[in-house]
């Protein structure tokens, strides 16, 4: 066994409660066998996880009791002005009543809670679901999450319910005296015509972090329900991340899901949805951009296993300076899925002749009577654009910087909650330039 | 306003321009006419400096500068507009955003102040409606799904909105319906004024029935074999182009 898979495994909490221990017992069977990737490891070939094993993130994960940060300055973080949503905050894993709004009254037909307020019903109904669709023996890190885990949110909505108010759930991490190791866990089950709008969040204090975080999410959609998801990666500069999202849809359920990374040290992130039941449809879009030396890296896996299903998938990135980034979408069409409809497409810009990008979207069909498209392009800004909008008396570097915002701005400007896409779109014009002048039409 | 001298280009290793000669003085409305191939759009791309052509031999002054020593966003600047003849689109960023980074660019230019964002959108709406667009159109992307003819009128609200000293018209009218083209023509004749030159690049005389030219040029194999008044143009879509060809005739 690798150093950090016997690491890992002492992380492991001893005194968990009893009805996770099965869980636990399964993870850490799972997780024990494994052997640490390499680059021969395909799932792994262009992320190396020597930062993960190097950075000895053994700490355990504690409030940070005595911050000097204010909690004004905290909320200032993940605060998304007009969204008015049920926030959640946990500060490294822990939770923050102080900074969180769930007190205020949750909607009829919804429960939001950590695993460890469960009641002996909503414990019956969390061990139902966890670890039904997030797959260890496809995913190890999804079985370290396992291993690792001691809390979670916990979010249902019943049948026909219809939540207009959005659940936003933020994991800020601050960094501690030593590095520390960080398993975060949600699960979502949306009973048969429900509908909904949940932001993960995930943010940094400061660009100097010292954590590992393990995020997994489980999105469990029943049939005729609707779900837009958010998972925002804002974590700055040295923050390690690994986890995933695995999704399962019934029925003539609906998925819209945003992705979106800013670069840090290490990014990986796994998207797995499963087209359970007929007529399911799952719009996926994602946004990377990592600079500096920062690696960003996606696999996005949807499993076609019913007919009648559908899935449009786009994802973007701009990678500048010398970062790296990965892009791996593969659409899996069963043999019985017939009249699938699915599309991916993956395009990226590289801002620097240092900058480097990875993709591989792979098409696998088995059925006969689908309709499929994939796409994959790697390019510079393109010169035609660049030509009519300095012909127009805008400077080439203004130009450049209106092109690269224009290119995520495509995915960012129509999401459904229009206050994300503000929120969002300041953020990114500032990644394109230092300069203020510059960005000043764009955001 | 313009000169140009004996003006040669190259579009890769093909010579297209082979010696063209034009003054255009201030106030003037010139059309240059000519069969497709004949160099008319190479002239227009030359001028305003876009990649792929080169300049082999010959000089063009505009405003008594040296043109080919200035960057396209500084000859934009300098208050010279091309309307393209395939705008391009460009998602994500808005016709709003676009214009107003236009206008700045120009405004900063010349030392005046950024334009406040009401004032802007004032201006905008206004020459939005006079360009007959729906305002929906300033916060589309920039000619994102427009259709042809809209495409043309947003190349017209720009110029509207940045009123150049002298605006070549990449064969403007193509394309568009007759109510369109009405639209176009109206909005040109808006601007002529004593200070403001125009060059058409068109194909057909059908144009030159809504906007007067004071002088008709034919281009032809990347030469000027003939110029005139009005009348020319009239004499053209008569007897077509085949007895201008110095090949042919």
């Amino acid at each position: 066994m690798s150093d950090f898979i016997e690491e890992a495994l002492r992380l492991s909490p001893q005194n968990a409660p009893a009805w996770l221990q099965d869980l636990h017992e399964k993870g850490r069977q799972s997780w024990k066998t494994r052997t640490f990737p390499t680059r021969k490891t395909e799932a792994w070939k262009y992320t190396n996880l020597r930062s993960l094993e190097r950075g000895a993130y053994l700490g355990e994960p504690r409030f940070p009791e005595d911050h000097e940060v204010s909690e004004s300055t905290l909320r200032g973080q993940f605060e998304i002005a007009g969204l008015n949503a049920t926030v959640l905050v946990f500060v490294n894993g822990h939770y923050s009543s102080a900074l969180s709004s769930r007190e205020t009254s949750l909607p009829e037909g919804v429960e939001l809670l950590r695993f460890s307020e469960a009641s002996d019903r909503q414990t019956g109904q969390i061990k139902a679901h966890l670890g039904s669709v997030a797959n260890r023996e496809q995913h190890m890190f999804a079985a370290l999450n396992d291993t690792w885990l001691t809390d979670g949110v916990f979010l249902h909505v019943a049948k026909n319910t219809r939540v207009d108010r959005p659940f936003q759930i933020v994991w800020l991490t601050m960094p501690q005296s030593e590095a520390f190791s960080l398993s975060q866990r949600m699960l979502m089950v949306m009973d048969e015509g429900s509908e909904a709008s949940v932001v993960e969040h995930f943010v940094s204090d400061t660009a100097e972090q010292n954590n590992f975080t393990n995020g997994v999410t489980e999105l469990v959609l029943g049939a005729n329900t609707r779900l837009n998801h958010y998972r925002l990666h804002l974590e700055q500069e040295n923050a390690l991340h690994i986890g995933g999202v695995h999704a399962s849809l019934g029925r003539d359920s609906v998925l819209n899901s945003f992705h979106l990374a800013m670069g840090s040290t290490l990014k990986r992130v796994d998207v797995v949805v499963n087209h359970h039941g007929e007529g399911a449809e799952c719009e996926l879009n994602g946004v990377y951009l990592p600079r500096h030396q920062q690696h960003v890296d996606y696999h996005t896996c949807i499993e076609h296993a019913v007919p009648h299903c559908t899935t449009s998938e786009v994802f973007r990135g701009i990678i500048g300076d010398r970062a790296r980034a990965v892009f791996n979408g593969r659409i899996h069409i069963h043999p019985n899925a017939q009249k699938t409809l699915a599309e991916l497409s993956n395009r990226n810009l590289l801002t620097s002749d240092k900058a480097e990008v990875d993709t591989k979207p792979e098409l696998e069909i088995y059925a006969d009577d689908v309709q499929c498209a994939h796409g994959a392009t790697v390019a510079q800004l393109d010169e035609e654009s660049m030509f009519y909008l300095c012909s127009r008396g805008i400077s080439r570097t203004e130009a450049e910087v209106m092109l690269s915002f224009g290119f995520i701005n495509e995915l960012v400007e129509h999401l459904e909650h229009e206050s994300i896409s503000n929120y969002l779109r300041p953020m990114l014009a500032d990644l394109f330039a230092q300069d203020q002048r510059l960005v000043r039409h764009i955001a | 306003m313009l000169s140009i001298e004996e003006l040669h280009a190259n579009a890769g290793d093909t010579e297209i321009l082979k010696g063209v000669n034009l003054e255009v003085g201030a106030g003037e409305v010139h059309a240059i006419m000519g069969t497709n191939g004949s160099g008319k759009s190479t002239l227009g791309h030359v001028l305003t400096g876009r990649e792929g052509y080169e300049v082999t031999s010959g000089k063009v002054t505009y405003l008594g500068e040296d043109l080919f020593e200035m960057s396209p966003e500084e000859r934009a600047r300098a208050g010279l507009f091309l309307a393209f003849q395939y705008p391009v689109e460009i998602p994500g960023v808005s016709n709003m955003e676009f214009l107003k980074a236009a206008v700045d660019a120009q405004r900063e230019h010349r030392g005046e102040e950024a334009l406040d964002s009401v004032t802007f959108m004032k201006k905008a709406r206004e020459v939005c409606k006079a360009a007959d667009l729906d305002q929906n159109f300033l916060k589309r992307g920039v000619n994102e799904g427009f259709s042809g003819g809209e495409k043309k009128r947003n190349e017209l609200m720009q110029m509207m909105l940045l009123e150049p000293r002298l605006a070549i018209m990449d064969e403007t009218d193509s394309g568009l319906d007759i109510d369109a083209l009405q639209v176009v023509a109206k909005g040109i004749n808006a601007l002529r004024s004593s200070e403001r030159s125009f060059v058409l690049i068109t194909h057909y005389q059908r144009l030159l029935n809504f906007i007067e030219p004071d002088f008709v040029h034919v281009l032809s194999r990347g030469r000027i074999v003939k110029s005139g008044d009005k009348s020319l143009a009239l004499e053209l879509e008569e007897k077509g182009y085949g007895w201008l060809d110095p090949e042919v005739a």
